[in-house]
């Protein structure tokens, strides 16, 4: 049962879990920037993120690493698969992680890395979100490698779960800021908040209402017994956790929403991987078929049980020295 | 794959060489710079003079830019293995992929966890605990290094592997493949080249301030620190360059003709110094040689047998027009920066370090020679181990992805133009910082203009302090 493929296809998933929610929560900021005021209110909002999103997309390279080590004939698949979304992506990465910097470098020109922010940001989202519902929907494979065309990730459904990420991660933001600001700032993002969550469980009901349809083999998976019994709670859990979020909004508790909308994440994370295991490449290639040899899974596991833990430890120091309100004007600029 | 084409591979070639140049531009000068960001704050809490840590503030600005531009220009290497090298990516997935996995796990969370607080925790979290973040990104950087000159290594110089009924390399010894037989003299050669880089850079602003102001104590210091790094560092790599290139006699032969452009085998091999190497005519055209000296070069004998391209397959050959300019522009930079360094010895011991500003205005203009070097030096590796991308076993036109010549065309050209206008910013900015003087000074001088072309020549023709 706990095969090495297993374990790192368990690890691989925490990994991409860490980076969702983390450069989430920062690539939302940055899809927000257009409900800020320029100047000041745009700083502040960064500058809760600046001393971190570097580490949070660092999980973001260990993904791409962590597939090609540990399955690397999924990963040769799949990014030929995903090239134009892929590349999309690191396009808008790159805008919105140099405006981090260049912001602050010139002042003169703030307006173009506010939009380089934002538009990076934004591009980078969407492109993640195509890639994610690309990948469910499965990818065309022949004699262990990609035979579809460059444009076969476009669909409807590709696109609405791009749409949907967009969405996700800006609520993710919104609650993050509202944890880390006060003042003006603050009240924008407690008037955004709750139309904002509307959506964006709207999305994620359609979201989860159409993966299903998207092949017999999922649908089988999500609605024969006892399957469904099983999962019966994971949209009773949501619920609940929506119903929190909203009072919590509604009380203006700035800590405790955050949190939450972490859980609602992990939750929809966890229906994706009921409806792509035990396949690295959906319905083509499974875990075991694309995994690297034993003596590449195992040095590799070494790895991460020493290290992942100094990360967890050193990355969670960091978060608690830059803990609480940022008040605006602060950092080293 | 039994077909490819030829011009995807090109596209994919020319994407993978623009992407990867770019970007080893900033971790050169980062992995330098976080390590003398490390002396300049250990002097300060060990002296507790200001010039160190207003030196230190001074260049972690610039340092927070450039390691900014090399995380958004490096994370696309990790995606651009299986997009554009997929079938090479199936194949050495199972040994690449961990060395790179490590490298994530153990220097880029490093670098990334503390950098941080390295550039905002100062006043949160003491002295003491900022000065071990600073310590901690150093460290990061270097063991990136360590990991992917590993892996890089391994493609030339391969070992410890077997091969499985699907065809990919699968480790049997991880210490055989991680200290391949290249690996020491690489990692030497390069993190070297990364102090030069960097010591150039900072004597390069340091003489810049110098030239606007004797005085700058801020500049005399810069200047100083980096003037004993080429001292005692560029004489240092040019034994170590020595050393890599015996190592790559015994590995790699075909490169080492390509860069001497010889075609015929002989003994008593001259060393051409310039000449055309003709790929097709094969031979050297218009060749300016030293009788004998390649031989006693490349064997430590005259009479030695010195090995031509034409023992290998034309196919077999890397293009040794390339390969031997890179080469001799790296040769020759490395050479100008040793001189620089034991002349600095000179001016030293007879006190006149601060005091000639001919001597300045060239270290002004070899300010960027450390990227030049770099790059050249990465040409002449990578072009020379060419046609494979794991060494005599896996073909690079064998390693490429099943992609659309538009796909790979169009992402190019994006590339080239979101590069030049991202860093093309990017530089700019870093210019401007180097503007400002490190320390106040005499005359204070404009700091809203960069450094650039005009500002240097018109420095340069500035015959007042003579």
């Amino acid at each position: 049962m706990f095969d090495l493929p297993t374990i790192w296809a368990g690890l691989l998933a925490l990994v991409i879990l860490i980076y969702v929610i983390l450069d989430g929560f920062d690539l939302g900021i940055g899809i927000l920037y257009p409900f800020f005021k320029k100047g000041e209110e745009r700083s502040t909002a960064m500058n809760t993120v600046a001393p971190v999103w570097d580490g949070n997309e660092t999980w973001l390279v260990l993904g791409g690493g962590g597939l090609l080590a540990a399955f690397p004939l999924a990963y040769a698949i799949v990014m030929p698969a995903l090239y134009v979304p892929i590349f999309l992506m690191i396009f808008g990465l790159i805008f919105r992680g140099v405006s981090f910097e260049f912001r602050w470098r010139d002042p003169a020109h703030e307006k173009i890395w506010d939009s380089g922010f934002f538009g990076g940001s934004l591009l980078a989202t969407f492109s993640q979100g195509i890639v994610l519902g690309a990948f469910v929907q499965g990818i065309e494979v022949e004699n262990r490698a990609y035979s579809g065309g460059w444009f076969d990730w476009l669909t409807p459904f590709s696109l609405f779960t791009g749409l949907s990420l967009a969405c996700g991660y800006s609520f993710l933001g919104a609650m993050w800021l509202i944890m880390k600001t006060e003042g003006s700032l603050r009240d924008r993002l407690y008037k955004l908040s709750v139309p904002l969550m509307l959506i964006v469980f709207l999305l994620t009901a359609i979201v989860s209402l159409w993966t299903p349809f998207l092949s017999p083999d999922i649908y089988v998976r999500w609605f024969k017994m006892p399957t469904l019994l099983y999962l019966s709670p994971v949209p009773i859990l949501a619920a609940f956790l929506a119903w929190r979020i909203y009072a919590n909004l509604k009380q203006r508790n700035d800590n405790s929403p955050f949190p939450l909308a972490l859980g609602l994440f992990v939750l929809s994370y966890a229906g994706l991987g009921i409806s792509i295991f035990p396949y690295v490449v959906p319905r083509a290639i499974t875990v075991t078929e694309a995994a690297s040899p034993d003596s590449s899974l195992g040095f590799m596991l070494i790895g991460a049980v020493i290290f992942l833990p100094l990360i967890f430890i050193y990355t969670g120091y960091s978060y608690w020295v830059f803990r609480g309100k940022v008040k605006s004007g602060e950092g080293y600029h | 794959m039994d077909t490819f084409d030829s011009t995807a591979l090109l596209l994919a070639r020319l994407q993978f060489s623009w992407t990867i140049a770019v970007h080893i531009i900033f971790p050169s000068f980062t992995i330098g710079l976080a390590s003398y960001l490390v002396v300049l704050e250990g002097l300060w809490l060990k002296t507790g003079k200001q010039v160190y840590i207003r030196l230190f503030k001074y260049w972690i600005k610039i340092f927070a830019v450039v390691f900014a531009m090399g995380v958004v220009s490096g994370i696309i290497m990790s995606y651009e293995f299986g997009t554009n090298w997929s079938v090479f990516s199936d194949k050495t997935g199972p040994i690449l992929g961990p060395l790179l996995a490590y490298e994530v796990l153990s220097a880029f969370f490093l670098e990334a966890g503390f950098l941080g607080i390295m550039l905002f925790g100062l006043t949160k979290v003491g002295k003491k605990l900022h000065f071990t973040a600073t310590l901690m990104v150093a460290i990061g950087t270097f063991f990136s290094a360590f990991w992917i000159l590993s892996a890089n290594s391994w493609m030339q110089t391969p070992a410890g592997y077997g091969i499985n009924d699907v065809g990919q390399f699968v480790p049997e010894d991880w210490l055989k493949i991680i200290f391949n037989p290249s690996f020491p003299y690489r990692l030497l050669h390069m993190v070297t080249a990364a102090y030069l880089t960097t010591a150039f850079v900072v004597g390069g602003v340091g003489a810049w301030h110098l030239l606007h102001d004797k005085t700058c104590e801020g500049a005399k210091l810069m200047f100083s620190m980096a003037m004993w790094m080429a001292a005692i560092v560029a004489p240092m790599q040019i034994f170590i360059g020595d050393m890599h290139g015996l190592n790559t006699i015994e590995h790699q032969p075909a490169k080492i003709t390509a860069m001497e452009g010889h075609f015929e085998t002989q003994k008593g091999a001259p060393l051409i110094l310039f000449g055309i190497p003709d790929m097709d005519a094969e031979e050297t055209k218009y060749a300016i040689e030293i009788p004998k000296l390649g031989s006693l070069i490349l064997t430590h004998h005259p009479d030695g047998e010195v090995m031509g391209l034409k023992a290998f397959s034309k196919e077999d050959r890397p293009n040794s027009l390339i390969v031997f300019w890179a080469f001799r522009i790296m040769v020759g930079l490395g050479t100008l920066m040793a001189l620089m360094g034991l002349y600095s010895v000179w001016l030293r011991w007879r006190k006149k370090l601060y005091m000639v500003p001919l001597f300045h205005k060239i270290a002004v203009v070899m300010a960027p020679s450390g990227f030049f070097a770099v790059i050249a030096g990465w040409i002449v590796t990578e072009v020379g181990r060419q046609p494979y991308t794991v060494y005599g076993l896996l073909r690079t036109n064998q390693s490429v992805s099943p992609v659309e010549v538009p796909a790979v065309a169009t992402s190019l050209a994006i590339f080239i133009v979101v590069y030049f206008i991202v860093f093309g910013f990017g530089i700019y900015y870093i210019l401007r910082m180097m503007a400002a003087p490190p320390t106040p000074g005499q005359p204070p001088i404009a700091s809203e203009h960069p450094i650039g072309l005009d500002s240097v020549l018109s420095a340069l023709a500035d015959k007042k302090e003579h």
